[in-house]
């Protein structure tokens, strides 16, 4: 029996409608059982699962080096910030540095995954409230840089990039020159959808004042990230906690105080143009020297020294067939995804699978945001406040 | 930001606070961990989030750890953060294999609320209080939990 809302006793009878999991502005599969007052959502509730996977169970299953396959397909639109989430909590479990070069790309390819997952919230977000063109000037510069990923990985989304320790391959040669001409069109682009929408009357109808959120409320409900920061928090877990050297990078981390849709519009709008900066940051300082920490126990050798050194050979088949062991104990990290707050929570029993791996969902805890803010607002505006959410499934179900 | 068990500010006001509460204390990494009774747990909590100095207003996370076939087989384990300060800190409570309970902290925070749904669902662990604590990512008619390590991974079942 699917969950339903249970009419409370002594109340008039009321529409139940159930929006979802097969609607397209639901986003992938979320459920919501919503009872209606004439057009005036009352009482709201969530309905998810559908997705679930049991992808912590199978973690428990992979070695920590296997693990990284499954971070991507959690959350498919940010794939590069969740492999990045995963292997900080591994290194940091093992006290292991990934070299610099190895942790400016990281930053370079996680701002550019964040740029990228924007894009979709913000063509989808656009097409749900009637905007259809700016859906398609979006896929077309987020194709640009899925073709930088797959230049840089082999993949267009299912990266697997960053491992333990470093990265899976030096980038190949024109890579860099492939970021630095998206650098050079996408701000003009920005302000292209900008013109479509930043002051469009009836963009401002639909999401001005539409499913506020004060600052307070959105901490006691676990709200994380650009929507957050749109209520007046000033907190971003890059400069909070900065990981992966983003202390050496200058970024602004935008705000508005206003918590409705349209602020949160605003939020992630700068945004994408603060991670353009450290993208061109990150391209312009970016060190040389090596993309593997040295630790032949726990990172891959390289193909050539494999040939060469027999104890390079036993090292690889020692980390293939059996994974390297860390230390008991536990760790908990987190990283800002383009979503909010990302945790990896690892404990370790010294073998070479993990014994636990619990992810921290940003858009698991925004989801219980969501039906506080579509209470006592028109059904439409259901649709716009699930949107500005930036909601992700394949991660909330896992 | 790296936190040692000497200099904890959450440690020293908590025992302050309440002497009984913390079991035991860990660090690893510069994280810490407390280990709080179950029973003194919702009170724990609710110092930890009103006490001006540590004001860990931000629930980050609830989840289980089961550490079959151990007893206690079961941990709690909540992640706090302090938006204003800037500090991370972990707390578990041990429960029992038979019967695992503890106290709900959707009054503490109301994030709680899915999280702890999800670890109802997953681990079988009762969260007393919760206000609406059905499965949340299996059918409802599902048997078992699948995240405890007693849980078949192979075969029909």
């Amino acid at each position: 029996m699917p969950i339903t809302l249970e009419k409370i006793p002594g109340q008039e009878e009321r529409v139940i409608l159930s929006l979802g999991p097969q609607h397209p502005s639901t986003h992938g599969v979320l459920r919501l059982v919503l009872e209606l007052d004439g057009e005036t959502v009352v009482r709201a509730i969530f309905d998810i699962g559908y997705l679930h996977t049991g992808f912590e169970k199978t973690f428990e299953h992979l070695t920590y080096s296997q693990g990284i396959t499954l971070t991507d397909r959690m959350d498919y639109l940010a794939p590069l910030s969740n492999n990045l989430g995963y292997c900080l909590a591994i290194e940091k479990l093992l006290n292991l540095e990934a070299p610099p070069r190895a942790q400016w790309i990281r930053v370079l390819l996680t701002e550019l995954t964040r740029i990228q997952s924007h894009l979709v919230w913000l063509g989808t977000h656009a097409i749900e409230l009637g905007a259809m063109s700016v859906f398609l000037y979006c896929f077309r510069e987020r194709e640009e840089i899925l073709r930088i990923f797959e230049h840089v990985s082999g993949q267009r989304m299912m990266t697997s990039y960053f491992r333990v320790g470093g990265l899976a391959l030096e980038p190949p040669l024109g890579w860099l020159q492939r970021v630095e001409k998206f650098m050079k069109t996408f701000p003009a682009r920005i302000d292209e959808y900008e013109t479509l929408l930043t002051k469009n009357p009836i963009w401002l109808r639909r999401t001005v004042g539409v499913g506020t959120i004060s600052g307070p409320d959105g901490i006691a409900l676990g709200l994380s990230g650009p929507s957050l920061r749109a209520s007046g928090v000033n907190w971003d877990i890059r400069k909070a906690q900065p990981y992966s050297s983003y202390e050496k990078f200058q970024f602004n981390v935008p705000t508005r105080t206003e918590g409705d849709v349209y602020a949160r519009y605003l939020v992630r709008m700068d945004e994408m143009r603060e991670s353009l900066k450290i993208v061109r940051q990150a391209v312009d300082g970016l060190p040389e020297g090596p993309i593997k920490a040295n630790a032949p126990h726990i990172v891959l050798p390289d193909r050539e020294s494999m040939k060469t050194s027999i104890e390079a050979l036993i090292y690889h088949f020692k980390l293939v067939t059996e994974g390297f062991h860390p230390p008991i104990g536990e760790v908990y990290q987190t990283i800002e995804s383009p979503r909010g707050e990302i945790g990896f929570y690892i404990v370790s029993d010294g073998s070479p699978k993990p014994w636990r791996c619990h992810v921290r969902a940003p858009s698991f805890g925004n989801l219980q945001t969501l039906i506080k803010i579509v209470e006592g607002r028109l059904l439409a505006d259901v649709v716009a406040c699930i949107a500005s959410l930036d909601g992700v499934l394949g991660e909330i179900d896992r | 930001m790296t936190d040692s068990l000497e200099t904890s500010l959450a440690l020293q006001k908590l025992r302050e606070f309440d002497a009984e509460a913390v079991e035991d204390a860990r660090e690893f990494r510069g994280e810490i961990t407390l280990y709080i009774r179950k029973n003194r747990l919702r009170a724990a909590c609710e110092f930890l989030r009103d006490s001006t100095e540590l004001s860990f207003k931000y629930l980050s996370d609830v989840t289980a750890v089961d550490n079959y076939p151990l007893e206690p087989r079961f941990e709690a384990v909540y992640h706090l953060y302090s938006i204003e300060h800037g500090r991370r800190l972990r707390l578990k409570a041990r429960l029992p294999g038979d019967d695992p309970r503890i106290d709900s902290m959707v009054p503490v925070w109301p994030a709680a609320n899915a999280f702890e749904r999800e670890v109802f669902d997953l681990f079988g662990i009762h969260f007393e209080g919760h206000p609406f604590l059905r499965r949340i990512m299996m059918p409802e008619d599902w048997e078992g939990h699948p995240l405890r390590k007693d849980y078949p991974t192979t075969g029909y079942r």
